[in-house]
């Protein structure tokens, strides 16, 4: 296994009297697609959320690449290299699908001074962005915006990506051009993966934890869950062959 | 070269071009167009209209920030300069020092209460800008010796901007070239070099986050914004922008008084034109400055030809009295936020976007 790049200890969440994350121990590796899956409210999205600051932590510690970000601030924890996809996707609806890119790309005072080969690598697994550029992404349909929201992650090299529920919504065509896009993604970033659809993610999956009650149950390799129906239906109460 | 002047967000929509086209020229050429002090003073007025409701909507339509205070900074605008020039005299070295007073005591007033208040959600924002701006407005009316209370105070311009000042004797388009037309245009020009400015303000990188502040701060933030910090710049350049639409407003009254620079009726006008004009759009500045304030001025009278053309009928007569103008303007307003819930520019620029996908 290679060197740890998120290492969350012991993470204990509260959102007002709730208490979510009851103990959260996890390990994303560098390289590659660490998949959380889980049922629903069982603390999924609350880790990335908590990972990315917008909640932060009552207990335990957060590290990335070494540092502790427990208690930073949501824009250093962006500025030092974590890009979060929410589920609800955020893209910013009035802006053009340049602008939403632009705004991501922090490194650039320019829109026009945008890395013009990374564009054409993202047009490449998303093309509809280069035909709808100049439009406002609030007229895009649910897939495109999806794809604005993962680009405006990727416009820039990140150390780590957070991604809620990418295919939530979408039509299953979109998820197969979805497949290879993560598929590519995954060759050069680290991916923190939040997904119901265990199809998707048992094809994608590196490693793999999943969650029950506010903590990780389970963790080890994605293709150990995908082979042992057993396993599956004891953590996740399904197997793959339903949902495939 | 037009496009490069509007920082290249041009209006989108032809009927809203012309309809810009219109105002500008009616107010380029409006000395000239329409004599008389009256219709000169509301084409100053809306000149000035447009500045402080752009600065606004930098505030509403495009940071998402609701604030009441916007025309105590306005007031201070007014009240720098008018006491400026009340007690040093009529000269450009107290214009400077007024204008640059103003600018200061706003910078400083906008940032602390930015710094302190922008923090907690936006409708306890707007009640403690609600708050400090009547505490201002009741600190204007009782520091009479220095601002004159209630009654304001009148002062004397320079020289060059004094009604019975003749640049020339020779008249231009059957018009004498005296102090008031060339204090009208120098409004029209600072108030279309500001509007120019805020025009590239918000097309500037800095615009685009604060748009995306307004639609998802939470999102700007993860994106790594400090979003308090551009709330505070936003809310600190709508306050100097306003505190110059003031300067540019004692200029042309040659008066300062509470009730024309402070009064909570002179923001339910900004609000007003901001919602017909359109939000976060500043064209529609333009648009609802025009309309309101020809509306406001010309409404009575239109009243007044339409209750005589009715005498027949004395029901129509009575409805159309121009008494009942204020009610009239309810009725304009309900309607234009009826028939163009995103404003005039927001629905013009989406039809106009609607047809170019079809």
């Amino acid at each position: 296994m290679s060197e740890p790049l998120l290492e969350l200890d012991g993470v204990h969440t509260h959102i007002g009297q709730y208490h979510i994350l009851q103990g959260v121990d996890l390990v994303v590796p560098k390289g590659g697609i660490t998949v959380l899956l889980g049922r629903n409210g069982a603390g999924k999205t609350t880790t990335l959320r908590t990972v990315m600051g917008l909640w932060h932590a009552s207990r335990g510690t957060v590290r990335f690449a070494g540092g502790d970000i427990t208690q930073s601030p949501t824009p250093d924890i962006a500025t030092a290299g974590i890009a979060y996809v929410p589920e609800s996707m955020g893209i910013f609806s009035d802006l053009t699908v340049r602008e939403n890119l632009f705004l991501a790309a922090r490194s650039v005072k320019n829109a026009d001074r945008m890395d013009e080969a990374r564009l054409e690598w993202i047009f490449g697994f998303f093309g509809a962005l280069k035909k709808f550029w100049n439009q406002p992404a609030g007229t895009l349909s649910g897939g495109q915006k999806q794809m604005v929201a993962i680009a405006r992650a990727i416009v820039e090299p990140r150390k780590l990506l957070l991604i809620d529920e990418p295919t939530k919504g979408l039509a299953p065509a979109i998820i197969q051009g979805m497949i290879a896009a993560f598929r590519e993604l995954k060759q050069s970033e680290t991916i923190l993966l939040v997904e119901q659809n265990f199809s998707f993610v048992s094809a994608l999956g590196d490693s793999v934890a999943v969650m029950d009650g506010g903590r990780i149950v389970h963790s080890g390799a994605m293709a150990e869950l995908a082979d042992d129906r057993d396993l599956q239906h004891k953590l996740l109460g399904l197997s793959l062959d339903n949902h495939q | 070269m037009i496009r490069n002047l509007l920082s290249g967000d041009l209006p989108r929509s032809r009927l809203l071009s012309a309809m810009l086209l219109v105002v500008f020229c009616g107010l380029a050429l409006a000395p000239f167009l329409v004599p008389g002090a009256r219709s000169l003073n509301v084409a100053a007025t809306i000149c000035v209209f447009v500045v402080l409701v752009a600065s606004y909507d930098l505030l509403l339509g495009y940071t998402g920030i609701v604030s009441f205070a916007h025309t105590m900074f306005y007031g201070i605008g007014a009240y720098g300069v008018g006491l400026a020039l009340h007690g040093m005299g009529p000269s450009w070295w107290a214009i400077f020092v007024g204008t640059a007073g103003a600018l200061s005591l706003s910078l400083v007033l906008a940032l602390v209460i930015g710094l302190f208040s922008l923090r907690v959600r936006a409708i306890f924002y707007a009640m403690i800008t609600l708050a400090v701006a009547s505490a201002f407005a009741v600190l204007a009316s009782q520091l009479s010796d220095l601002t004159g209370g209630e009654d304001g105070r009148t002062f004397k311009v320079p020289e060059i901007l004094q009604p019975g000042f003749r640049l020339f004797d020779a008249e231009i388009l059957g018009r004498a070239i005296d102090g008031k037309l060339i204090t009208y245009y120098l409004v029209f020009c600072s108030a279309l070099a500001l509007f120019l400015f805020m025009l590239r303000i918000v097309n500037s990188p800095f615009g685009r986050v604060l748009q995306a502040i307004r639609e998802n701060d939470f999102r700007a933030e993860a994106l790594g914004y400090r979003t308090v910090i551009y709330r505070t710049l936003a809310n600190c350049l709508g306050a100097l922008i306003a505190t110059l639409a003031g300067v540019l407003m004692a200029l042309w009254l040659r008066y300062v008084g509470p009730k024309t620079m402070l009064s909570f009726e002179v923001m339910t006008d900004i609000l007003l034109i901001v919602v017909i004009g359109g939000m976060g759009t500043i064209y529609g500045a333009v648009i609802g400055s025009a309309l309101f304030i020809l509306a406001q001025n010309y409404l009575q009278l239109l009243m007044a030809q339409a209750s005589a053309a009715m005498s027949g009928a004395p029901l129509l007569a009575n409805l159309f009295h121009p008494d009942r103008w204020l009610l009239w303007l309810g009725v304009l307003f309900v309607l234009s936020v009826y028939f163009f819930p995103t404003g005039i520019v927001g629905r013009l620029r989406t039809r106009a976007l609607l047809r170019r996908l079809r």
